[in-house]
């Protein structure tokens, strides 16, 4: 295919691409180092109020915005203000006065460290997770009778497809209060629980949410890889005695080691972006995440301002997380491109 | 299987129970709240499963099926899924004008919707009430169940202008990232070129953005845009906040690299003869694509359409960002219900809108199970 061919079929898709995710990108870094007030000006005000005689007059100075005349919107300045919004974000006096004093916890009471510890752990612990319990999924599916297959593949796909907001919430109302698990969950232990009271029920309920909702995906695709496996690797296997853990460990997973590597790279992408979660289980006050934080700096607070230097300065330091998270699977996909047929 | 595979039975026992537990646990909670939905607020957040099921204060507040109603019920249902399957594929399929089958389809399954509704939700009551009070003890109420929190989402809270807004997004993002991504990804699959496998490395990393990025660096100028605007457009500049195709816009540009990539991966298995062959006997590159290759992609695109369809659906994030609250869709409109959430029949309530918005997904997979199926594994299996 000639380059202008090529480009005229790809124009289009990267024309969106520039200018919805490459330019918002390169905004958000001029941003970060910006800072958008409403111009002040103090004025000086006399209030009278009756009294005897004569009336009670106050001249105080007050601080108000200044209104344009034309437009009637409030004037806005904007200046650069350098890493001042980072460090409003990243707070790291007060990060490393809790190294010094040697509390550790301090730190965790800062709102990006805990959303970046939350994020990491949340990454890391659901990620072997999904995977083995994919695999045990399409193995016991594989197992199963022909005509149970179908079916199977049904319930498991409805975790998946379902709108994460509302799967969260499916699992929020089944524990708050008294709902019916939490209440099961008192009659056997006898004790009073309330879930959604302290981070680590909240973030136990999380893992399992994202675990629900993840391993379907990964059995999908074990499944389909399971249908591949050298039949003859498999007997040869058996004929020299290889008992049934071992033939899993040895023939079975590395043939699927590019797919369980191909999951990682994905649950990675998707569980740094952790957010909807945050919303379903109504958990701000407890356990929070990187996405949630920039979210949080652009709703608009009860005076109707969005934090926008601080939201951006908080959503470059989420994409600076991310890169770090690619850039060895990316290495590994340019090693592969270079050594490959081209 | 030879003897020497053949599983012991403990093996095959506790592999089959494993499946059953899983299924317990991926259906229950999506079951649970159907059935919290059709209860009256008591019987919905009881302590006691036995009483959500059955519901004994709805049924004491008079909305309560009989056994004869359960037993007709059911029947009904069973053909009407079974007419589904059978008599409405062929209508379709007779009534739509060659080419247009999808259309057909859309058309359809709105039609025999509308009608599932009329059927189930004002006939059958008035024809069953009749029959109850025929039928004595088979006639008597045992089990409780109401739509009054729905009528209560739908008509008195105007949920439907949410679904309405939903349902513009979903089919313009659908639309638009195909159509966008279906020549993109022609096009790279077709070149073998370093430019195009860098354009694909960009667009995974793209992929792998937090969408908050984006949206933080959209904001300032949507809200602003009318001003920005002003000297190129006059005074027909838009404020782009708060519009529906401005999200769709958006929602396309955050779908595109994982459209491109799974619409190429689909290509690729297009073999490349077919369009060599045309271009042999005179056709341009772009009238190979249109003559050769577009009869033959729907099954990629329409599994991409999919996966696109899942994405402008479920998205909170940046509609609740970007809307206001009257083009507000469905997801984030939810996100009302919590905040005044202070008696249980809001809870309630809330749990209705959270099903109303399952069931078209529920549907989703029923009929496209196979495609979704193999979009999961195209881009795994392929790389």
């Amino acid at each position: 295919m000639k380059f202008k061919t090529f480009f005229w079929f790809v124009a289009p898709s990267v024309f969106m691409m520039l200018l919805f995710i490459a330019a918002p990108l390169i905004s958000v870094f001029i941003q970060s180092f910006q800072i958008t007030q409403p111009v002040m000006q103090q004025i000086e005000v006399e209030t009278c109020t009756p009294g005897f005689l004569t009336q009670t007059c106050v001249t105080e100075v007050k601080t108000v915005p200044v209104i344009n005349e034309e437009t009637g919107r409030t004037e806005t300045t904007t200046a650069w203000v350098g890493f001042q919004s980072y460090q409003n974000v990243l707070q790291m006096d007060k990060f490393w006065s809790a190294i010094g004093s040697g509390n550790w916890g301090e730190i965790l009471q800062i709102d990006f460290w805990k959303a970046l510890r939350f994020t990491l752990m949340f990454t890391l612990v659901t990620l072997p997770l999904v995977i083995g319990v994919g695999l045990m999924i399409a193995l016991a599916v594989n197992n199963a009778a022909k005509s149970l297959r179908g079916p199977v593949i049904f319930v498991s796909l409805l975790p998946f497809i379902i709108t994460p907001v509302i799967g969260s919430l499916s699992i929020y109302w089944l524990f708050v209060g008294d709902g019916i698990l939490t209440a099961t969950l008192e009659r056997w232990t006898g004790q009073d629980i309330a879930m959604f009271a302290q981070a680590w029920t909240i973030e136990l309920l999380m893992y399992f949410y994202r675990v629900w909702h993840v391993a379907p995906f990964a059995f999908v695709i074990f499944y389909a890889g399971l249908q591949t496996v050298n039949m003859d690797t498999l007997e040869s296997a058996i004929i020299d005695g290889a008992s049934r853990f071992e033939r899993l460990r040895y023939v079975i997973v590395p043939h699927l080691m590019p797919l369980i590597i191909f999951i990682a790279l994905i649950h990675l992408m998707d569980c740094y972006r952790v957010f909807d979660e945050i919303i379903g289980f109504r958990s701000q006050a407890h356990v929070i995440s990187l996405q949630w934080l920039t979210f949080d700096f652009l709703t608009p607070d009860d005076a109707g301002n969005r934090a926008i230097s601080r939201a951006a300065a908080s959503a470059m330091l989420t994409m600076v997380g991310i890169v770090i998270l690619l850039i060895l699977p990316l290495r590994r996909t340019w090693r592969d491109h270079k050594g490959g047929a081209h | 299987m030879s003897k020497a595979t053949a599983q012991p039975l403990s093996l095959k026992l506790a592999s089959g129970a494993f499946l059953a537990f899983w299924c317990l646990i991926a259906a229950f909670p999506i079951a649970w709240i159907a059935v919290m939905s059709v209860k009256s607020p008591r019987d919905a957040f009881d302590a006691s499963a036995w009483n959500v099921i059955t519901g004994p204060a709805t049924r004491a507040a008079g909305n309560g099926l009989s056994f004869l109603d359960i037993l007709l019920g059911l029947i009904v249902l069973y053909f009407a899924i079974r007419w589904a399957f059978t008599k409405l594929s062929r209508l379709v399929e007779q009534f739509s004008p060659p080419g247009f089958i999808v259309l057909g389809w859309l058309v359809g399954a709105a039609v025999y919707g509308l009608l599932f509704v009329l059927i189930f939700f004002g006939a059958l009551p008035v024809i069953f009430g009749a029959l109850n009070s025929i039928a004595g003890p088979l006639g008597t109420p045992i089990l409780g169940l109401t739509t009054e929190h729905y009528v209560a989402v739908w008509a008195e809270n105007q949920f439907y202008r949410n679904f309405i807004n939903s349902m513009i997004v979903t089919a313009g993002v659908v639309t638009v990232s195909l159509t966008v991504g279906t020549l993109a990804g022609y096009g790279l699959a077709r070149s073998g070129s370093n430019l195009a496998f860098w354009l694909l490395i960009i667009a995974l990393v793209f992929r792998a953005l937090p969408h908050s990025v984006l949206v933080a660096g959209y904001l300032p100028w949507f809200i602003n845009s009318a001003e920005i605007l002003r000297p190129i457009l006059g005074d027909l500049s838009p404020t782009l906040y708060g519009q529906p195709w401005a999200i769709i816009a958006v929602l396309v540009a955050i779908n595109q690299p994982f459209t491109i990539w799974m619409l190429r991966s689909f290509f690729q298995n297009i073999p490349s003869e077919l369009d060599e062959a045309a271009r042999v006997d005179g056709c341009s590159h772009f009238q190979a694509f249109r003559r050769v290759i577009m009869p033959v992609m729907w099954p990629g695109v329409i599994t991409t359409g999919l996966f696109s369809f899942l994405l402008g659906y479920n998205d909170f994030l940046v509609t609740a960002l970007l809307l206001d609250a009257q083009n507000q869709t469905m997801v984030p409109a939810i996100a009302g219900y919590f905040n005044r959430e202070t008696t249980t029949t809001d809870q309630v309530e809330a749990v209705a809108a959270a099903v109303s918005i399952t069931a078209p997904l529920f549907l989703l997979v029923m009929v496209f199970q196979r495609q979704i199926v193999s979009g999961l594994t195209a881009g795994a299996v392929k790389g």
